[in-house]
């Protein structure tokens, strides 16, 4: 037995996070669950407090609120519970948190499960910053949330699959969904063997959904400026090549875009903690994991979209072998210890644990969401739509000539243009203006530094190495 | 060929290498990495007179603060004079920060407790005075470093001044003893002189040229809040911050120096431990920061930190920089070992080191910062 509170200790409440703290604790760990919303369902299955409570909508947001209502009887759910550090101590792992009232916690596990899901990935344009511009998930988190977008002139662009789901909700709000513009040649999704066998059906379904909306899908095309006075009136849309270079353009007005240009992942607590990181399919830093869900860090697993973008489906099935996977070792090393005090020699914890037919569906998703990621790759040529003023970092400011300035100055990679003009240095720590950082600097994204992961009170901060107030275990 | 080359294109080096082109010299800049990418990057821009002892620290900081004020209305870069206040929690403590100030002979006012708040109104009650020295200042140190490379690099003709990024030094060329140049990762650079302004690295330059400087990092965090309107007027900081900068502890030491930046966050520092290059995150640290930090500014209490970073000051056993020629390398120079006052220091430095180089007379007396007075390195 651990001298630990809990077996494990599982950070984000999607797909990813359930699933495998649901497996572990179905096996008998003692399990927690730290998220920083309310309620569980992570970007994908986030909902309504109705949703919740008057269970009959779509079976899949069902099936994910039956897992967490089996969760919540068998672990501790610290919800609205924010991470903003993560620290190997004494063995096992902190997980440092601040509670809805701006509390410090710590909680603390003999091992932990990152499942931190991702955010959007922004490229930047001309105009990007005018109210009425939205990213792909911001538009998909407000019509979850309250909808609010009934009968506005809406228009959807950026690039791959997820742009879909997100014209299909609008136009299911009541938006009038003028089109959607696809900056991939869009034929990639039904041309690629491993895609045309795997998501067909539910890229059918958003298919249908627009047709029926009457939304035309539009290939090659691409929204380069956003204009407005105080907010978005009109966009300029491109017709582009395959290096996203604009070809010709013309003028459509809309209150509403939701631009979306996939996701980054988050790996911040990954990184902090020293798990190694390797760049995905299309580029973005990804932590290491092996068959069983293991990062590079004994004791750190992780699962879903910090092991590489691939949707809920794939996190919720990485979840499930990382919860066997944890529960295999918990179990070896429970053995080990009753033989160690008996002189028996120890055994290595290095099962899966996991079902044969889960590692293949894995396996398959997996190859799925690379070939996807390739399909709908982010061109440079966006590059060439910026304009000296425009705002590469919203949070402090900063315009592209500054960016260009800090270049001349001999900042050669994308910390030193940071240092030099300060894109990333604002609230939401380089979260939104990351990407494009890298790419202005020539280089790679990197794994991103954050020790503070979430905004912290100096108060509660001051208090945060206090002696810890754990929360009740669970009654087993 | 460059009359020198400067190894290190931080705040040091630049400063070096401004001074240099300025004199007359052709000067080539190397670093393996960007320009202000290493501890320069990673610290608050002191530019401080309050927290040095009376001695050869102090004058070349008085020095390096008047050559500030000029470079200020030369470069295009964030320089605030806002003055520092030191503050004391006993009266005890107050007796010995007037003690300190008299003996500095610096410009300073004995500020009494109830006029604490005339000068910061956010301060914790309680306080028994402090001292303040309007001389203290600010800078945004990559910026600086940045506009003065290439500030000399515009007014002094064309070569005057050559940034070589990306570059490695590996070792060094030699002819008979003599220091002639630096092998790179990207091939032979010769000079007349070498210049060492590598900061925490300065050690392990010098001995690619065989000689001992004991350099050890000096690890320091720094918390920096939300925007804020502003709050704070001057560098705030408690008297243990000058205990501190002063002791040879390689343990965990403390102590707040808060101050508000132009971008509206409030800077929280300090800390100092040796534990060698050590990039971990500790919770403890960053807690003891913010204590502190609220103790003295209790409307602190609820605004929020939004991220964090490390330094690794370059820290020297007399807590004095090592500037000049090295006699165990002819040829070789270093500009290097500044520890926490790198960027307040780095214009008298760049400034004595350019006489240094030209053999005109110094403008202070370099002995005591003198490369070789240190023990050497026992086998």
């Amino acid at each position: 037995m651990s001298g630990f509170r809990h077996d494990l200790v599982v950070v984000g409440g999607g797909p990813a996070g359930v699933a495998g703290a649901l497996t572990a604790a179905l096996a008998g760990l003692r399990v927690a669950l730290v998220d920083s919303s309310a309620r569980l369902g992570g970007q994908y299955f986030r909902h309504s407090r109705a949703a919740q409570d008057a269970p009959g909508g779509a079976p899949e947001l069902d099936g994910f609120l039956r897992r967490g209502r089996a969760l919540a009887e068998r672990a501790d759910l610290l919800l609205g519970h924010r991470v903003w550090h993560v620290s190997r101590e004494d063995g096992g792992l902190a997980v440092h948190c601040v509670t809805p009232d701006e509390q410090p916690l710590t909680v603390r596990g003999a091992r932990l499960l990152i499942a931190t899901g991702a955010h959007d990935r922004v490229v930047p344009f001309p105009g990007w910053d005018l109210p009425g511009v939205l990213t792909a998930g911001g538009a998909q988190a407000l019509l979850k949330g309250s909808g609010v977008l009934a009968g506005r002139r809406a228009v959807v662009a950026g690039t791959g699959p997820f742009l879909l789901p997100v014209a299909a909700g609008l136009a299911g709000a009541g938006a009038d969904v003028l089109a959607v513009y696809e900056a991939a040649r869009g034929l990639g999704l039904a041309r690629h063997p491993v895609l045309a066998l795997g998501k067909a059906g539910e890229a059918a379904g958003y298919a249908l959904a627009l047709a029926r909306h009457r939304v035309p899908y539009l290939t090659r095309r691409a929204v380069v400026a956003a204009h407005g006075d105080g907010a978005l009136e009109a966009v300029t849309v491109a017709r582009i090549d395959a290096g996203w270079n604009v070809v010709d353009t013309r003028v459509v007005e809309c209150d509403t875009l939701a631009v979306g240009h996939g996701f980054v992942p988050q790996i911040e607590l990954g990184v902090e903690l020293g798990c190694g990181t390797r760049a995905d399919a299309d580029g973005s830093p990804v932590l290491v994991v092996d068959a069983a869900q293991r990062t590079t860090v004994p004791g750190v697993w992780a699962a879903g979209e910090p092991t590489g973008v691939g949707g809920w489906r794939l996190a919720e099935v990485e979840g499930r072998v990382a919860g066997h996977a944890v529960a295999a070792e918990h179990r070896a090393s429970t053995r080990a210890s009753t033989r160690a005090s008996t002189g028996a020699p120890a055994v290595s914890g290095g099962g899966h644990g996991a079902p044969r037919a889960l590692l293949a569906r894995r396996r398959g998703m997996r190859a799925f969401a690379e070939a996807l990621q390739r399909a709908y790759p982010v061109a440079p040529g966006w590059q060439g739509w910026l304009r000296d003023d425009t705002l590469v970092c919203r949070c402090e400011e900063v315009p592209v000539s500054r960016v260009r300035e800090a270049q001349r100055l001999g900042a050669t990679d994308a910390r030193s243009i940071k240092l030099l003009a300060r894109p990333g240095m604002g609230w939401c720590q380089g979260r939104i203006c990351g990407y494009a950082v890298s790419c202005l600097a020539g280089e790679e994204p990197r794994p991103p530094k954050r020790p503070i992961a979430q905004p912290i009170t100096l108060g509660a901060l001051a208090r945060s190495t206090d002696e810890p107030t754990t929360p009740n275990t669970p009654d087993e | 060929m460059s009359d020198v080359i400067v190894v290190g294109a931080g705040m040091v080096g630049a400063a070096c290498a401004y001074y240099a082109a300025r004199a007359g010299l052709d000067v080539t800049v190397v670093d393996r990495g960007p320009v202000a990418g290493g501890t320069t990057g990673a610290g608050e821009g002191n530019v401080l007179v309050s927290d040095k002892e009376p001695g050869p620290e102090l004058e070349l900081a008085l020095l390096s603060n008047r050559l500030w004020h000029s470079l200020a209305e030369a470069g295009d870069f964030e320089f605030e004079p806002k003055g520092g206040l030191v503050v004391a929690e006993t009266e005890e403590v107050q007796r010995a920060l007037v003690g300190l100030a008299g003996k500095q002979g610096v410009e300073h006012a004995v500020v009494a407790a109830s006029e604490l708040r005339d000068l910061e109104p956010h301060l914790a009650e309680g306080l028994a005075g402090g001292v303040l020295y309007p001389q203290d200042a600010q800078v945004q140190p990559m910026l600086a470093a940045a506009r003065l490379l290439e500030l000399g690099a515009r007014s002094y003709g064309h070569g005057a001044l050559r940034l070589r990024l990306g570059v490695t030094v590996t070792g060094f060329v030699r002819s008979g003893d003599r220091v002639t140049g630096v092998r790179t990762s990207q091939g032979d650079i010769l000079g007349g002189a070498v210049v060492n302004a590598s900061g925490t690295w300065g050690g392990e330059v010098a001995a690619l040229a065989g000689v001992h400087l004991p350099i050890l990092p000096r690890r320091g965090f720094i918390l920096v809040t939300e925007p804020l309107p502003p709050m704070i007027r001057h560098k705030v900081y408690t008297a243990a911050y000058v205990t501190n900068v002063a002791s040879d502890s390689a343990g965990l030491e403390t102590s707040a120096v808060v101050e508000s930046t132009q971008a509206g966050t409030v800077l929280i520092g300090a800390s100092r431990e040796r534990v060698g290059f050590d990039r971990t995150t500790s919770v403890p640290v960053l807690a003891r920061l913010a204590a502190q930090a609220v103790a003295l500014f209790p409307a602190l209490r609820d605004v929020r930190a939004i991220r964090s970073y490390h330094g690794f000051r370059p820290y020297c056993p007399d807590h004095l920089p090592v500037i000049g020629p090295d006699p165990r390398a002819p040829g070789l120079y270093h500009a290097c070992g500044h520890e926490g006052a790198g960027i307040g220091l780095a214009p008298a430095t760049g400034h004595l080191m350019a006489q240094l180089l030209t053999g005109a007379a110094p403008d202070l007396d370099p002995q005591p910062f003198r490369p070789d007075r240190f023990p050497e390195e026992p086998q």
